[in-house]
């Protein structure tokens, strides 16, 4: 089973939540915390369900979104 | 190699003198009575491997001149009075962003459509700017075809040195008649991949120059009022160093005289003829022919023989405008008149004499 | 860990000042990505226009120079004549491209130039403060049509896609939309086709984007998505309006 690696840029957010409106897999929270922006930015709360489609990075108009796959090996 | 004489039209000339200058690009709309420029260029540029487009209006060519500038290219365009204003959106942006461009107006009466005669009432256009902000631009104003096509061909290497547009202001007149004139010698120019090289600020792709380390933008919005204020000072630097540097005039018979005409153009001519009628009266009267309108040639006027001169006439084509700058230039010294036609009609020069004998007869 | 998604270079490492939720975001990475992919980020030269997108150029990792409103197809043009063999593009919202800059854009794609237009149709103006464009829809609120957009006082909104694809020199013309990841995909497609054409000389290249203006929508971002499904794409629908003859592609 492949398993994936969100990596959030928080101090890019602006807790628009498009990611998260668009995750199949309701893998995408908002963070309690607020930014130096002042947004709450989004964060993985599940991502042990994710999948890798990339719709969340593909709808973040900000570039706060890394995709990684795991390797063998890999946290 | 530079011709002997020929017999040319002025419009024609200035186009042969931009191209021999070193312009390659043109973009231009129809308009009297400037129209054998866009003309000759159409036929005449291609043969150099130059660009020639007939835009879709004024702000498209200041534009598309904009663009081509930016880029690197050397760029020439001409318009009329009416066409003039409408560029000058293009003028002010052109200026803030510091993009080189060589213009021509040939200019006419106005104001509105006006006419299509010589005027001489785009003085305040040229030399005031009719853009927004804080900008200025040489304007040089000759008297001949000859003193235009010098002008012109010196304008491209003076627009990229000051990265500045620099114009000609060649009344109808000018445009219109023929005299002969000697054609100087074609200048290099470069190649679209040798501009990065040569134009250090000019767009042109970072691979041209070796990576994105110094991405080149080309630019006038400044949303912080202290980066456009720095911005800002640093152009009036470059301004006050041009009002040291472009300053051109010729006087004239200066020494003893009772009279002093100031004129520019077409006007300049007919003051000069005025000048040996009043000779022949009696009366002394000298010349200052400002060629560069900005800078105004102020020096020129600590020249003028305080001892004997009662008073100074600006003689324009136009209701005065460029007296303004007379004053401004003798700050109280000697009283100032007026000489002038406007709406395209030119004086005769017994008519500019005439009019210096009754304001020498009113000084009484 | 194998990148699958990474921020593409062909984007600055500014912030950018666009309101949480806005499309230009989207709409810039996905040409900046296309570029990227194509090698061409250090052959090309964009035009950025007045609007929101006035500062682009801090974002967009390539050459720039930036043009008076509306006016950005006659600085293109200037720049594609002084360097044949770069991408040049623009890129220019509604009230630039639609409104006061309608001569520049309709005679650069009579010119048949070559260089390719990123028209950002939200139907607003965002950075004035959410005035009526000419693309705004029939009924649409906006600060200067307070009770929604007239066709008796204002006309109909303009479908300038449409109406460019009519022009001999426009040889592709194509509107996208930027509501969900599929149509992201079809717009990365459309975009990289534009290039490819204009690489190819053939003539002046259109893509149209449909994108959002939360703020002066008066909606939240995701509702905006939702407002451009249900009421926009009715009146814009998606799909290409011009393509070159597969003859003339090849």
């Amino acid at each position: 089973m492949r398993a994936f690696k969100l990596v959030f840029h928080p101090e890019k957010c602006k807790g628009c939540e498009l990611c998260r409106s668009v995750c199949p897999k309701q893998v995408i929270g908002m963070s309690k915390q607020v930014n130096a922006k002042g947004y709450h930015p989004a964060c993985a709360e599940k991502e042990e369900a994710c999948i890798g489609c990339q719709s969340c990075a593909l709808m973040c108009p900000d570039g706060a979104i890394e995709i990684y796959q795991k390797e063998e090996g890999d946290q | 190699m530079t011709t002997d004489k020929v017999l040319m039209k002025g419009n024609e000339a200035f186009a042969e003198a931009a191209i021999r200058g070193g312009a390659r690009l043109y973009f231009g709309y129809p308009i009297t009575p400037q129209s054998e420029v866009p003309e000759y260029m159409s036929r005449e540029l291609p043969k150099h491997g130059g660009t020639f487009i007939q835009a879709e209006s004024e702000l498209g060519a200041i534009n598309m001149a904009y663009g081509a500038g930016a880029a690197g290219g050397s760029v020439f365009i001409s318009s009329s009075s009416p066409g003039i204003a409408l560029m000058q959106e293009g003028m002010s942006f052109l200026c803030s962003a510091e993009v080189p461009l060589l213009a021509l107006n040939v200019s006419r009466g106005g104001p509105g459509i006006g006419g299509i005669q010589p005027g001489q009432a785009d003085y305040y256009q040229v030399t005031r700017g009719g853009g927004n902000g804080d900008y200025r631009i040489p304007v040089f104003a000759p008297s001949s075809i000859q003193e235009a096509v010098d002008l012109l061909y010196e304008g491209t290497e003076l627009a990229q040195t000051w990265r500045n547009p620099i114009m000609v202001l060649a009344d109808g007149m000018i445009g219109q008649m023929m005299e002969p004139v000697r054609l100087p010698d074609f200048k290099p120019v470069y190649a679209p991949h040798e501009i990065a090289a040569h134009r250090d600020w000019a767009c042109t792709g970072f691979n041209d120059r070796g990576g994105d380390e110094n991405r080149r933008v080309v630019k006038s919005l400044r949303m912080q009022p202290e980066k456009l204020e720095e911005h800002v000072e640093k152009l009036f630097v470059k301004y006050a160093r041009a009002e040291k540097e472009l300053v051109r005039y010729e006087s004239e018979n200066l020494k003893g005289a009772e009279v002093v005409f100031v004129a520019f153009g077409t006007t300049a001519r007919i003051c000069r003829e005025a000048c040996e009628i009043l000779a022949a009266d009696g009366i002394k009267a000298g010349l200052i022919r400002p060629i560069s309108l900005w800078p105004f040639p102020n020096k020129a006027f600590d020249e003028i023989d305080y001892g004997t001169t009662k008073a100074v006439i600006s003689a324009e084509l136009s209701m005065g405008q460029m007296i303004t700058d007379v004053q401004l230039a003798l700050n109280g010294r000697l009283p100032v008149a007026l000489a002038h036609r406007t709406g395209g009609m030119v004086p005769t020069s017994p008519e500019v004499a005439a009019r210096a004998k009754a304001v020498l007869e009113g000084l009484k | 860990m194998k990148p699958i998604f990474e921020y593409t270079k062909g984007m600055t490492d500014m912030p950018t000042h666009y309101c949480p939720g806005c499309t230009h975001g989207i709409a810039h990475r996905v040409i900046m990505e296309v570029l990227d992919e194509m090698g061409q980020l250090g052959n090309t030269i964009g035009v950025a226009p007045i609007g929101c997108s006035v500062m682009a150029h801090q974002y967009m990792n390539v050459d720039m120079c930036e043009a008076a409103h509306g006016r950005a197809p006659a600085v293109a043009s200037g720049i594609r004549r002084v360097h044949p063999d770069k991408i040049v593009f623009t890129y220019q919202g509604d009230g630039d491209l639609a409104s006061i800059g309608t001569a520049e854009i309709v005679h650069a794609a009579v010119r048949g130039e070559k260089f390719t237009t990123f028209f950002i149709n939200n139907g607003i103006y965002g950075m004035t403060g959410g005035q009526m464009a000419p693309t705004t829809l029939i009924g649409q609120k906006s600060t200067t049509c307070q009770d929604g957009r007239s066709k008796e006082l204002n006309g109909m909104p303009v479908k300038m896609s449409e109406m460019l694809a009519t022009i001999d020199g426009a040889v592709y013309v194509e509107r996208v939309a930027l509501d969900s990841p599929a149509h992201i995909r079809q717009a990365k497609k459309a975009v990289r086709r534009a290039f490819e054409i204009q690489q190819k000389g053939l003539g002046f290249t259109l893509i149209e984007f449909l994108s959002t203006c939360p703020t002066n929508w008066g909606l939240t971002p995701v509702k905006a998505l939702d407002w451009v499904r249900d009421q926009v794409m009715p009146y814009y629908p998606l799909g290409v309006m011009k393509e070159p003859k597969e003859a003339e592609q090849a």
